[in-house]
């Protein structure tokens, strides 16, 4: 009987196949696969950006005009902050994950969540159009005047492409926060929601309060650009200042919404690999809610050197350096999570340690880079562009591609292939380090950001970096292929194949379009793993061995 | 100093001395931190490794006294970083007198320099040891930023305002300068040289280079062919405040507050006199935007400072 119930409950993904039926679904898992499938196309375009930057760089003297060069770090910026990292995790596996995990059905709102994928896209396809028509050199900043007045790139359509792309994020921020605070099963209490939902609130509030004003931003830019209102001007009484305290007041919280995913995705690897409770939940739900509010504090450590006042400066310094307690104590309490634990090295693991050893080199050169005195030799050094590129790459993207393959059966009823997967984990920390880790060097030597020629005596290092851009890229370029395999042969997948406490495992691999066929009653913390007798207890209060 | 050290850039500054010994300790610590969570965690892994014989017994559960424990340790830590780092920021960025003042101009892309004599120099800069220098920055465009790595300073210029950075330097020799913001095509080659050499090398540097008018008289004939010597001069029958002594002093304005005299303020009187009005005079000085470039700006500031006991009155 129970057979036949579960043969006639057909899984999302079978349920209709047509194309209408994905174009016009409401199904927050179909919408999630639909963002993986735009977000990767972008992290290749902007992948591909990086490998021309590397290559060109091999060299003192490069091989691309300097204009092309520009717009390829430029492109590389644009595509990697807005049509990857922003929308990585909370697009996809946040879409996917928010409803089973905290026993829903479906988002608050389904339709919303379609439509913010039709704007994405639709801001994509801009920003496709102003690299095609002859791209934009002004960096990803659109530092004014420059990019006002004097640059002779298609700034407006860029403009106008984040600000479009500005929407899909709100939409995608305010349905989530809803749905957590709606949606929860009966029993799902605040202090019983897993970590990655809580790191998803926290950056669904960052994105509702910092997007609007990343709206402004790009339409003031986008008016100033094309009938020169003169704010940021000048020789029009405007003030250049302006634009860069406007732009980092969105863009330094865009920094958090590119972690605070990353971090909440990672404490659930953690917990399940070492089999044991996360160290320190409360500190990590405070940790992350002080992180999100904090981020808005702290913009203007962007410019220690732009000719702010020196009292503003000290302001922002402390500031900074108070957001980066909350990161230290995560980074300890990930790290003792692990003692006592029973430690399994698979895939999503790997890429969770790596993702705490490279959040913590970032994280200690942010220090360097929040101390006055430090930020103004390697201030726009590639100083800079390593520490960025560690959090924002080294942390940020080994925690999506961790939580990728983690639920990678729970989306596609597949095992991924565990050998292949434990390569390309260990290939990409050893490639990202030897990309970046020299680019610190390079800009304590001095060697400044966005230059396409450098003296010779600086090649030895970036020929380093980008011989580990090429591993890089391998590693990055690795899953597509495997995981693309897994689809067809992969080992069918049980419901819950990594024996993890929470409420997504009780369902099917691949869940129905449903979700739960009964809405599930919440007796539990996450978490409740027990090393020593190698028991847990899912979130249902169900013990299993 | 710390010369010795691998990978590490030349210092030829005081301030290179001051900065590094702040960026060394942020090196160590950094390490150590790195190395603290690198050796727990290698240490759990083999230690707590699956189907290892290690107890898993008497897992803490009760863990907010160590939390707080390390939050307070790291907070206070960080206080100090962060107080040693923002002592040197306010020593770097508050001018001293100079004792010889340099004005640069950025534009795209190059930088040119004028000397106090009247020298001028493209995307080079030539400066003596031991002498407190003071470089007053404009830019004609967009925003550029003048980074001497050898002294650790760097500070963005940007359009509109004159922006200074000052240094001593201690060791001769050629050293690069270079613009640290993305300023369109040619940024990366908006670089150039310093040339530190001792006092009488640089005495026959500034002799060789031909001797002409100086940057102040160039600036007292501009400063009558724009009339400002009309009303600022001393037969003038308009009301207008002197300009002797007025630069590096305090200036009392009508709405009340205060300003120093500095490079800045010069600029924004002759540029947006309408803005603000000197306390006891009539709002009657003329705007002089859109009609003085930048180069003729800087002329003008160095005569109005000429005009001024300078050490005697800056601060
Ligand atoms: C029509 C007469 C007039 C002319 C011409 C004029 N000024 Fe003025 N200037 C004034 C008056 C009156 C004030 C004080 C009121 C105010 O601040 O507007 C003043 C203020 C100043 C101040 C501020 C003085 C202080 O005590 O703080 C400076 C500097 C200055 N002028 C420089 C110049 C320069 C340089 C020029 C030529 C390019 C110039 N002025 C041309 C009338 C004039
Ligand atoms: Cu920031
Ligand atoms: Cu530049």
């Amino acid at each position: 009987m129970a057979m036949i119930a579960a043969e006639a409950e057909p899984t999302y993904l079978d349920n209709e196949n047509t194309i209408a039926s994905w174009l016009l679904t409401k199904d927050h898992k179909r919408i999630a696969l639909m963002f993986l499938a735009s977000i990767t196309a972008f992290f290749f375009v902007g992948g591909f950006a990086a490998t021309l930057i590397r290559l060109h760089l091999a060299t003192p003297n490069g091989l691309l005009q300097p204009s092309m060069y520009n717009r390829m770090f430029t492109m590389h910026g644009v595509i990697m902050v807005w049509f990857f990292l922003i929308p990585s995790i909370p697009t996809t596996l946040g879409n996917f994950l928010i409803p089973l995990m905290i026993g829903a059905h479906d988002l608050a709102f389904p339709r919303i969540n379609l439509m913010s994928w039709y704007v994405f896209n639709l801001s994509g396809l801009v920003l496709l159009y102003a690299l095609i028509m002859g791209g934009v050199d002004t960096g990803w900043t659109f530092y004014t005047p420059y990019s006002t007045s004097f640059s002779n790139g298609y700034v407006f359509a860029a403009a106008l492409a984040v600000f479009v792309n500005g929407f899909s994020s709100i939409m995608t921020g305010l349905n989530f926060v809803v749905t957590i605070h709606r949606l929860r099963a009966p029993g799902m209490t605040w202090d019983r929601l897993p970590l990655f939902i809580w790191g998803i609130y926290s950056v669904s509030i960052v994105m509702l309060l910092a997007t609007p004003v990343l709206a402004m931003d790009t339409l003031l830019l986008a008016v100033e650009r094309f009938v020169g209102t003169g704010m940021f001007d000048p020789l029009r009484g405007g003030d250049p200042l302006l634009w860069q305290h406007m732009f980092w007041f969105y863009s330094h919280p865009a920094v958090y919404i590119m972690i605070l995913p990353a971090m909440g995705l990672v404490s659930e690897l953690i917990a399940c690999y070492a089999r044991r409770p996360i160290f320190g939940y409360s500190g990590m739900t405070i940790a992350m809610m002080a992180i999100a509010i904090l981020s808005f504090f702290v913009w203007a450590h962007h410019m220690f050197v732009a000719g702010i006042s020196i009292y503003s400066a000290i302001l922002f310094s402390l500031t900074t350096f108070f957001v980066a307690v909350p990161s230290a104590i995560k980074v300890f309490n990930w790290t003792v999570s692990l003692h006592k634990g029973a430690i399994i090295f698979d895939a999503p693991m790997l890429y969770a340690l790596g993702f705490v050893l490279l959040f913590t080199i970032g994280g200690v050169t942010g220090l360097m880079l929040a101390t006055l005195g430090v930020d103004v030799p390697v201030h726009d050094t590639y100083f800079v562009i390593a520490h960025f590129h560690y959090i924002m790459v080294g942390a940020t993207v080994s925690a999506f591609f961790g939580g990728v393959h983690f639920w990678w059966p729970k989306m596609t009823g597949r095992h991924y292939p565990e050998a292949w997967a434990r390569f390309a984990a260990i290939l990409a920390f050893a490639g990202f380090n030897l990309t970046f880790f020299p680019q610190y060097i390079l800009g304590n030597l001095g060697m400044p950001r966005r230059y396409y020629t450098y003296p010779a005596e600086w090649q030895s290092w970036n020929l380093l970096s980008s011989a580990g851009a090429s591993i890089l890229a391998v590693a990055y370029a690795l899953p597509l292929f495997y995981l693309g395999w897994s689809l067809f042969y992969g080992k069918r997948a049980d419901p819950n194949p990594w024996r993890a406490t929470g409420l997504e495992w009780l369902t099917p691999s691949p869940p129905p379009k449903d979700n739960f066929e009964h809405t599930p009653t919440v007796l539990i913390g996450p978490y409740s793993y027990d090393p020593e007798s190698d028991r847990y207890t899912t979130q249902d209060g169900v013990s299993h061995a | 100093m710390y010369q010795w050290l691998p990978f590490w850039p030349p210092i030829s500054s005081k301030q290179g001395i001051v900065v590094d010994d702040l960026v060394i300790a942020e090196v160590v610590v950094s390490t150590l931190i790195v190395l603290t969570v690198f050796g727990m965690m290698v240490t759990f892994c083999v230690r707590y490794r699956r189907g290892s014989q290690a107890s898993r017994a008497h897992l803490m559960r009760k863990t907010w006294r160590i939390e707080i424990g390390w939050t307070v340790a790291t907070l206070i830590a960080f206080l100090a970083l962060f107080a040693w780092g923002a002592d040197i920021y306010a020593w770097l960025f508050r001018s001293p007198p100079g004792d010889i003042e340099i004005y640069i101009v950025g534009k795209q892309w190059m930088w040119k320099v004028q000397h106090p004599g009247g020298q001028r120099e493209i995307n080079a800069l030539h400066v003596p040891t031991g002498k407190t220098i003071r470089l007053v920055f404009a830019s004609q465009d967009v925003v550029h930023s003048f980074f001497i790595p050898a002294f650790r300073i760097k500070h963005d210029v940007v359009p509109g305002t004159n922006e200074t950075l000052w240094f001593k330097a201690d060791q001769p020799g050629v050293y690069r300068f270079e613009c640290t913001q993305y300023c369109g095509d040619q940024h990366a080659t908006m670089t150039g040289e310093v040339t530190v050499m001792t006092p009488s090398d640089y005495e026959h540097w500034l002799t060789d280079q031909g001797v002409g008018q100086s940057l102040a008289e160039q600036g007292e004939s501009l400063f009558r062919q724009y009339g400002c010597s009309g009303c600022h001069g001393p037969n003038s029958t308009v009301h207008a405040p002197s300009l002797n002594g007025l630069y590096g002093g305090l200036v009392h304005l009508q709405d009340g507050s205060v300003r120093r005299a500095d490079e800045a303020y010069l600029r924004d009187c002759i540029l947006e006199p309408r803005t603000f009005t000197v306390a006891g005079y009539p709002p009657v000085m003329p705007n002089f935007s859109g009609q003085i470039g930048e180069d003729d700006l800087m002329k003008l500031i160095a005569y109005i400072q000429s005009l001024a006991h300078r050490s005697a009155s800056w601060r």
